[in-house]
């Protein structure tokens, strides 16, 4: 069909929304509410455009085009709409912008900027409200709320989880956790990626690490995991899924951490770990099937809260960044003379519920944790971006000499399927080393488990014996295994979409096509390595027998899950008025 | 031999159109939802009986009055979508009209004609927040679901992915009352006008759709001796016209409010509006939730931002979800326009 844009002739094949249409075509319509991994909501009302002879103005992201539209996007009466709305929206978020981890990405502060929002027309009426924190991992900040709904329709929509809901009617509507007992939040912060205003937002940890970092007495390490590599330099203007392993480094190094480390060496400890613990469980008659994989905290909150009962088909192995960070603060330690104490371990992930993973009690080292404080993707680029440093331009950097950067498997954790794929390399070639057969297809790759979709099986054949596994891709699909769970060997579970390059602590916007990016990038990562399976990592296996032989195995390697009854949930109140209301 | 017309052929040649308020014609609705039932096994048919137009009070007229006539439009039109397919019925009432009808209506039901319609329907009381929008036929739907009353996006419409996503009929009391009227040859195109006011017989009357504002009440015996003006459609949503602007139909849900001019306070009134819909909005967008609620803040500041109020007025105009919040620059803007610019 035909249709104009700004009097530009467009030809539309197919069924498309003005939103759509414009976009492709070049023309900026702005969003809040819209989010391609949603429903259409259509509530913000900041994509109104006109529709040449229409009463009223339409949204963009819910209009489809149709034959002989004329559309205009930024005519006088779409102007004046748009800027009450945003002024409206802008009265509802209470500015804490000099705190704010989106402050250099944030949508309606650039909007308010470019349609010069007058911000003193309307008192700002929200200060007064709660906010909600879920653990140490995700809080909900009522002051900041636009009311657009997208972190209920990301938890219940993505997550099923159905944790938020709104209460109250019109402008005494809010976002509250619900009070249902059979509900609770697994701290994915699914919520925290799809809020356009971060008032749904990581609990954030750089002010502590700052002040880590000014202490004269500590060594402050950064680690940083497999998927922020492919997903950092979004924020910088780098094309999706490009690897900025070197620049990170550079960029840790300039904001001041002592040492840097990165976490795929973590992932390679995890994989031998959990290789070995499905390699002993084929072996044991009385074992318990399937071993699903435990590195996904939400996915290990889930399985605490939702279904206890599968706590023993966890494997005991820890996740990559706590393999990491006990491996600094014992055999690093120890070769490099630095007294554990002193060092501060610094995670920087995709993910929110780390943040909760790494206060778990039964993942400390001696009465403190392993992992100090864990930054998200989006707060290591605040940190960077708060520093002045220019990212695109640095050079390449190294890491820690001791521990390298891992093989191409641990690359690939950052995807869904990653997991597992990398654990059934280094299992079948260990199977085959020992086999008694005359051939063992020790192939290298399964790339069955690989990709976007919601639920992958496969079968696997380990020198003969066929076992069958499946990669639930996000939580919001587990429903779809769990009643036959009984018949796999192994199950990868990854709560966020994609895996951790679709995480909850990872730059916004994340959408499928983000993610198909990133995961590309960590697979070209994987192919590009030398070694591409862990325990063919000697660094990583020098440390690991080590561990073993200082009979550490139980201190660093294994962890154990119980039963929670519910999921922490703190209320805070908040003043009238913050300092930054007067700044902005 | 001739084949005997079935009742959609009638409905259409008798030009029966809603009488919720937006004069939708009935025939397009019913066959929207008749085709929708050829591919999906189950339909919903609601009657929305609960008055959401403050000043409309025809529904429980009809309910009292002809609650029978009703039913038996309800019972035609569940036969023509397939009595097997339409799993439930819903009755939507307000808390009044439920206490008062509803033993009434059993009554009716427990005839040996209706005992299948007796099985499936079910009735509704409205909430006692939200009163304006869950009348809005896709809020409603949210209701009745238990989700949060708001209106949904439209398209899908209803009739295609109404209730539980299945297709759904969704009309007025009033409509299939006039179903039965049409079936029954009866049919004279009347409708029902609510007379509110300063009205000397206040009240509901039935009389020909086609009349002017100033007919009616003349035929009503309430053209007012004393200088006034009206509103018509409902006493939130309606227009507000002037007594010499009366030679036009009535709109809407058909009622007149009659205000005496000199008894009118007009800052009261217009606080009425705005703390109407500022009260009403169910808060999904963000003019209707914020628009209101800030417009109700500015009527009742000392110095009236005479600018910002008409923005404000605009933008709800101009980008509101759904015509709950399109429809206060009705009331707002005619008033300004028709009666006080021209005085």
């Amino acid at each position: 069909m035909n249709i104009k844009i700004n009097n530009k002739k467009i030809v539309v094949k197919g069924i498309e929304t003005i939103l759509d249409v414009a976009s492709a075509n070049g023309f900026k319509v702005p969003t809040l509410c819209h989010h391609p991994d949603l429903e259409i909501q259509a509530n913000c009302r900041i994509c109104v455009v006109e529709v040449v002879g229409r009463d009223h103005l339409v949204t963009a992201c819910s209009t489809l085009v149709e034959e002989g539209m004329q559309i205009l996007t930024d005519s006088p009466r779409v102007k004046k709409a748009r800027v009450i709305n945003l002024e409206l929206l802008f009265a509802e978020h209470t500015k804490k912008c000099g705190h704010c981890t989106l402050r250099y990405n944030c949508d309606l502060l650039k909007l308010a900027v470019k349609y010069k929002i007058k911000n003193n027309r309307f008192p700002s009426r929200k200060g007064k409200r709660k906010t909600y924190k879920f653990a140490n991992a995700v809080e909900i900040d009522g002051t900041q709320c636009i009311d657009c709904k997208n972190c209920i329709e990301a938890c219940s929509q993505i997550q099923k989880i159905n944790y938020l809901k709104m209460e109250g009617v019109g402008i005494n509507q809010e976002v509250v956790p619900v009070k249902d007992k059979k509900i609770a939040c697994i701290y994915c912060g699914q919520c925290t990626l799809h809020c356009p205003v971060a008032a749904a937002q990581e609990q954030s940890a750089w002010d502590k690490v700052e002040k880590f970092l000014r202490a004269k007495n500590k060594v402050v390490v950064a680690q940083f995991a497999p998927s922020i590599r492919v997903s950092l330099g979004e924020e910088f203007g780098l094309p999706y899924g490009t690897n900025c392993e070197g620049k990170i480094y550079t960029a840790l190094k300039k904001i001041g951490f002592n040492h840097v480390f990165d976490v795929n060496f973590g992932a390679d400890i995890t994989t031998i770990t959990e290789a070995e613990e499905l390699l002993e469980r084929l072996k044991d008659k009385k074992a318990v099937w399937p071993m699903t994989t435990s590195c996904c905290p939400a996915w290990v909150a889930y399985a605490e809260f939702y279904h206890p009962e599968l706590l023993p088909h966890l494997t005991s192995a820890r996740s990559p960044h706590i393999h990491l960070a006990g491996a600094i603060k014992t055999y690093w330690a120890e070769q490099k003379k630095i007294n554990p104490k002193n060092i501060v371990v610094v995670s920087i992930v995709p993910c929110t519920a780390k943040k909760y993973e790494a206060s778990r009690p039964e993942l400390g080292l001696k009465g403190s944790p392993q992992v100090d404080l864990v930054l998200t993707t989006r707060e290591l680029a605040f940190l960077i971006k708060k520093n002045n440093i220019d990212f695109k331009k640095l050079p390449d950097g190294q890491g820690e000499k001791l521990f390298n950067n891992g093989s191409g498997a641990a690359a690939i954790y950052g995807a869904s399927g990653g997991v597992m794929e990398s654990a059934l390399r280094s299992a079948n070639a260990l199977i085959c080393e020992h086999s008694k057969n005359k051939f063992c297809d020790s192939h290298l790759e399964f790339k069955e488990v690989r990709g976007l979709a919601g639920l992958k099986e496969a079968t696997v054949n380990l020198d003969g014996k066929k076992i069958k596994v499946a990669v639930v891709n996000g939580i919001g699909n587990i429903e779809r295994i769990l009643p036959k769970l009984k018949k796999y060997h192994y199950v990868e579970v990854m709560a966020c979409p994609g895996g951790c390059l679709g995480g909850g602590g990872q730059p916004i916007p994340t959408t499928k096509a983000i993610r198909q990016k990133r995961l590309e990038g960590l697979y070209a990562i994987d192919s590009r390595r030398p070694i591409r399976r862990a325990h063919e990592n000697k660094a990583m296996m020098t440390y690991y027998n080590w561990a073993k032989d200082h009979k550490l195995s139980k201190q660093v390697l294994h962890t154990t899950f119980s039963q929670k009854k519910e999921s922490i949930l703190t209320t805070k109140k908040n003043g009238p008025k913050t300092i930054f209301d007067f700044l902005f | 031999m001739v084949k005997a017309k079935n009742i959609l052929t009638k409905i259409s040649e008798a030009g029966l159109v809603g009488r919720g308020g937006a004069s939708f014609p009935v025939a397009k609705k019913i066959s929207a939802v008749k085709d929708a039932l050829r591919t999906k096994k189950t339909g919903y048919i609601i009657i929305n009986g609960a008055e959401g137009e403050p000043g409309v009070k025809k529904d429980g007229y009809l309910i009292q009055h002809h609650g029978e006539e009703v039913l038996n439009g309800v019972y035609l039109i569940d036969h023509f979508l397939g009595s097997d397919k339409i799993k439930h019925i819903y009755f939507f009432l307000n808390k009044e009209y439920f206490k008062n009808y509803v033993p009434g209506l059993k009554k009716i039901l427990s005839l040996q004609k209706y005992q299948n319609l007796e099985k499936k329907l079910k009735f509704i009381v409205k909430p006692e927040v939200l009163t304006y929008i869950s009348g809005e036929e896709s809020a409603l739907l949210n209701l009745i679901e238990g989700k949060k009353v708001e209106p949904r996006l439209k398209p899908p419409y209803p009739t295609s992915h109404g209730l539980f996503n299945s297709p759904t009929l969704i009309n007025n009391t009033e409509t299939f009352y006039n179903i039965y009227l049409v079936e029954k040859g009866k049919f004279k195109n009347e409708r029902f006008y609510t007379i509110n006011g300063a009205a000397s017989r206040r009240g509901v009357f039935s009389l020909s759709a086609e009349l002017t504002i100033e007919e009616v009440l003349k035929k009503t015996n309430n053209f007012p001796k004393f200088p006034f003006f009206v509103q018509v459609g409902g006493e939130a949503a309606g227009e507000v016209l002037r007594s010499d602007q009366l030679n036009q139909p009535v709109e809407g849900a058909g009622s007149i409010m009659i205000y005496d001019i000199k008894r009118t306070d007009e800052k009261k009134l217009l606080k009425y509006w705005l703390n109407f819909y500022h009260e009403q909005s169910c808060g999904n967008c963000t003019i209707c939730r914020e628009g209101t609620y800030r417009l109700w803040q500015i009527i009742n500041q000392k110095t009236f931002d005479k600018k910002l109020f008409w923005d404000l007025i605009t933008a709800l105009d101009e980008s509101s979800f759904c015509a709950l919040g399109r429809s206060l620059p009705i009331p707002v803007k005619s008033y300004f326009l028709n009666i006080k610019q021209a005085n």
